[in-house]
């Protein structure tokens, strides 16, 4: 170890994998709907990518975790962004093509992706 | 390592890896991988949560569930529920009381609200075996700022302000030590933590090596600076195996990213640590003793002056420092002294670690604010005495420490408050008894071990604390006689004022403790034969009330056949034939054997 920067570095690599074990509740959550429905429509790999896209775009504090059926089942794959201080958004239909956009407007630049939400859906 | 959506945590501590938690840990990968979860879930083996009672503990972030003694078998549900479909199992989750709502995270627990984790904080947090976890919740960040920005006198100037004080038992000022370590001028110096941790009941020092060793070989480094030390000696009893695994692996984890060795950050400072295993003398726990076992001498200490910081290790100055102490230096140096002494009373800051056991509910290791209320300590995060029975007494400071009776339950827990009060901090052991103890039979309990302890080099420790055993033996046996406690009394002083070292000097403070709170106890043993407690079994009577139905059960379990009498008729024991195992009371089912 020869500076702090080498250190700083290390430390940021590792924080945002135990970030979810730190203390505070400032954590932008990612609630993916995996019950069975959720599942069969195509969750997991929802979900995976989220993961990916959140390593990739080295983002601490955000966890993606997941929650049982809401009743929706037609809407499925479906999952909530839920920011600090701010009302959840909810998408519906989601596959692994749209994470990118969603983790790149909503989550890094707080603007829901609004095509995507269940206002959209419902609209139709 | 790649980015999990969540953490599986495990505890590692040596209480739940006896109670199993290595097959969890299996358990949960095998699971894990067969519900093709293996990309997203993260096993992880921590340090000690604190609350043994309920181990193994497992917590599943990032929602924080708190699960508590979980078998193999619980493991299969978790995984398909909790980890699968996201739906926490309520079942196996912590519960205070019985009737009480389950309590799903970590923070809304009784026990741990009260709580402030200095010295523990990463304990049960990140994988002691993983240095960038450390790192990633600022490890080594202070130690860099130290290198990097300070002097050595503004590392002992902050250590000074902090106010920190040795966890270890005497309370000495840390930055006080380090300073006159630093003052002395010598062509090598040693750095050394005393890990020798031998207080029966008493395991705090080997919860932070298992749960954050890294934060002791930061502190050591730091210390090494400030003082001018290029070495440091870690000396850990053979007996925690699981806390030696992790520093030899901490040590060289933190050699290979450079944060021990050669010019460490590139300040021109080395500094390198080493560990030596003591055999679990008590008395190598007393500094001196414990330098001789290290150089590979006997351990035995020798009269202070010269003190460490003048010759100490291979007659080099020397500054020691026990694990809690040194795992409080990071933050220090981080946060600032003022916010260190921010916290605490007036002459004792920051927090301490107890360790809880005996008759409470809630076994485990607590880390408070100094001046918490032993009240608190006790009711709050221990949760009371099992069994609805009434407390008595908390004995603190393992055998050199003391009884506190019920009637300062109120005080608020200090160095001096503790002291005052006829007992001591100590490393932090608390063990708790109800009314089902004698007082008598716990300070002699304490006399055995030091006896046992003690390693023979001077008079008053070899033979006085063996002389005060034999009337302590002879005390609840029966046999105590007129004079008992005043020659008692008069050895004890004289032990105090003439033993070698700590260990003597503070060997009679049981017996004087428990004579200041419970003198009438030692009373009712020597002049009527009697112990209050119903404990010792040479001054228990067993008798058969008119309650007997003569059901002949007491007279089948006897195994001397003390008892007599016909089916249906009441029975009789033979005082003279009987050996008061009890086992007679257990076995009525109408309550009509009672002891006094």
């Amino acid at each position: 170890m020869k500076s702090l920067a080498e250190l700083e570095a290390i430390r940021q690599r590792t924080l945002e994998k135990v970030a979810m074990r730190k203390e505070g509740d400032d954590a932008v959550r990612v609630v993916v709907g995996m019950a069975t429905c959720g599942i069969a429509a195509g969750a997991r790999p929802v979900m995976l990518k989220f993961l990916e896209e959140i390593q990739k775009r080295n983002l601490q504090n955000v966890t993606v975790s997941q929650t049982g059926c809401i009743g929706m089942c037609r809407l499925e794959p479906m999952l909530d962004v839920i920011m600090p201080g701010k009302e959840k958004v909810t998408y519906v239909r989601v596959n692994p093509d749209m994470v990118p956009r969603i983790v790149a407007e909503h989550i890094v630049n707080g603007r829901p992706v609004q095509e995507y939400t269940i206002g959209a859906a419902e609209g139709e | 390592m790649d980015l999990f959506r969540a953490h599986v945590l495990v505890c590692g501590g040596t209480g739940c890896s006896s109670s199993g938690s290595a097959e969890l840990i299996k358990r949960f990968e095998e699971q894990i991988a067969k519900n093709g979860l293996d990309r997203e879930v993260k096993v992880v083996r921590t340090g000690c949560f604190g609350l043994c009672e309920a181990g193994p503990v497992v917590i599943v972030y990032p929602e924080g569930t708190f699960y508590s003694r979980i078998r193999p078998e619980d493991v299969d549900e978790i995984v398909s529920e909790h980890l699968l479909k996201g739906r926490v199992v309520q079942h196996l989750v912590y519960k205070e009381k019985a009737d009480e709502e389950q309590h799903v995270t970590l923070d809304n627990i009784d026990f741990y609200r009260p709580q402030m984790r200095l010295a523990l904080r990463n304990c049960g947090v990140i994988d002691p075996e993983n240095i960038d976890e450390y790192i990633a919740f600022d490890g080594y960040k202070a130690l860099a700022k130290v290198l990097t920005e300070m002097t050595p006198e503004q590392v002992i100037d902050e250590v000074l302000k902090s106010g920190l004080r040795g966890r270890g038992g005497a309370g000495f000022p840390t930055g006080k030590k380090w300073q006159f370590a630093a003052a002395s001028k010598a062509d090598q110096k040693y750095m050394v933590c005393n890990a020798d941790e031998g207080d029966p009941g008493a395991f705090m020092d080997r919860s932070v090596l298992e749960g954050d060793p890294h934060s002791v070989l930061e502190a050591m480094a730091i210390g090494g600076y400030a003082i001018g030390a290029s070495e440091g000696y870690i000396y850990v009893r053979a007996e925690y195996p699981i806390a030696v695994k992790r520093l030899e692996i901490a040590i060289n984890q933190a050699r290979e990213y450079g944060l021990l060795g050669k010019n460490i950050f590139g300040s021109g400072f080395d500094f390198d640590i080493f560990i030596r295993l003591g055999a679990g003398a008590f008395v190598c726990g007393e500094e001196t003793a414990l330098m001789h076992s290290i150089e590979g001498g006997r351990g035995e200490p020798k009269p202070k002056p010269p003190f460490p910081a003048v010759r100490g290790l291979f007659d080099k100055p020397t500054n020691i420092n026990n694990v809690e102490t040194l795992a409080n230096i990071p933050q220090i140096i981080l946060k600032g002294s003022e916010w260190f002494a921010s916290i605490g009373t007036e002459k004792s800051k920051g927090t301490k670690v107890f360790a809880l056991g005996g008759k409470i509910n809630n076994t485990g290791l607590v880390e408070v604010p100094m001046g918490t209320p032993l009240r608190d300590i006790i009711y709050k995060i221990g949760g009371g005495i099992p069994g609805g029975k009434k407390f008595k007494a908390v004995q603190t400071g393992g055998p050199s420490g003391g009884c506190i009776p019920a009637d300062y339950l109120d005080i608020a827990i200090d160095y001096d408050s503790l002291t005052a009060i006829g007992s001591m901090m100590g490393s932090g052991g608390m063990i708790v008894m109800d009314e089902d103890n004698c007082m008598v039979d716990i300070a002699r309990f304490f006399l055995d071990f030091t006896v046992d302890e003690s390693c023979g080099k001077c008079t008053p420790c070899r033979i006085g604390t063996r002389r005060m055993l034999e009337i302590l033996e002879r005390i609840v046996e029966g046999k105590g006689e007129e004079g008992d406690i005043e020659k008692l009394e008069a050895l004890a002083e004289n032990i105090k004022a003439t033993a070698l070292c700590g260990l003597g000097q503070t060997a009679p403070n049981p017996v004087l403790s428990t004579l200041k709170y419970f003198r009438d106890e030692y009373e009712a043993h020597i002049k009527e034969k009697r112990c209050p407690a119903h404990h010792c079994q040479k001054l228990l009577n067993y008798e058969i009330t008119d309650k007997c139905r003569g059901c002949t059960a007491c007279a089948r379990v006897c195994p001397v056949n003390a008892i007599t009498g016909k089916v249906k008729e009441m029975h009789h024991i033979d005082r003279a034939k009987c050996i008061k195992c009890g086992s007679c009371m257990e076995k009525c089912r109408f309550g009509a054997i009672v002891k006094n």
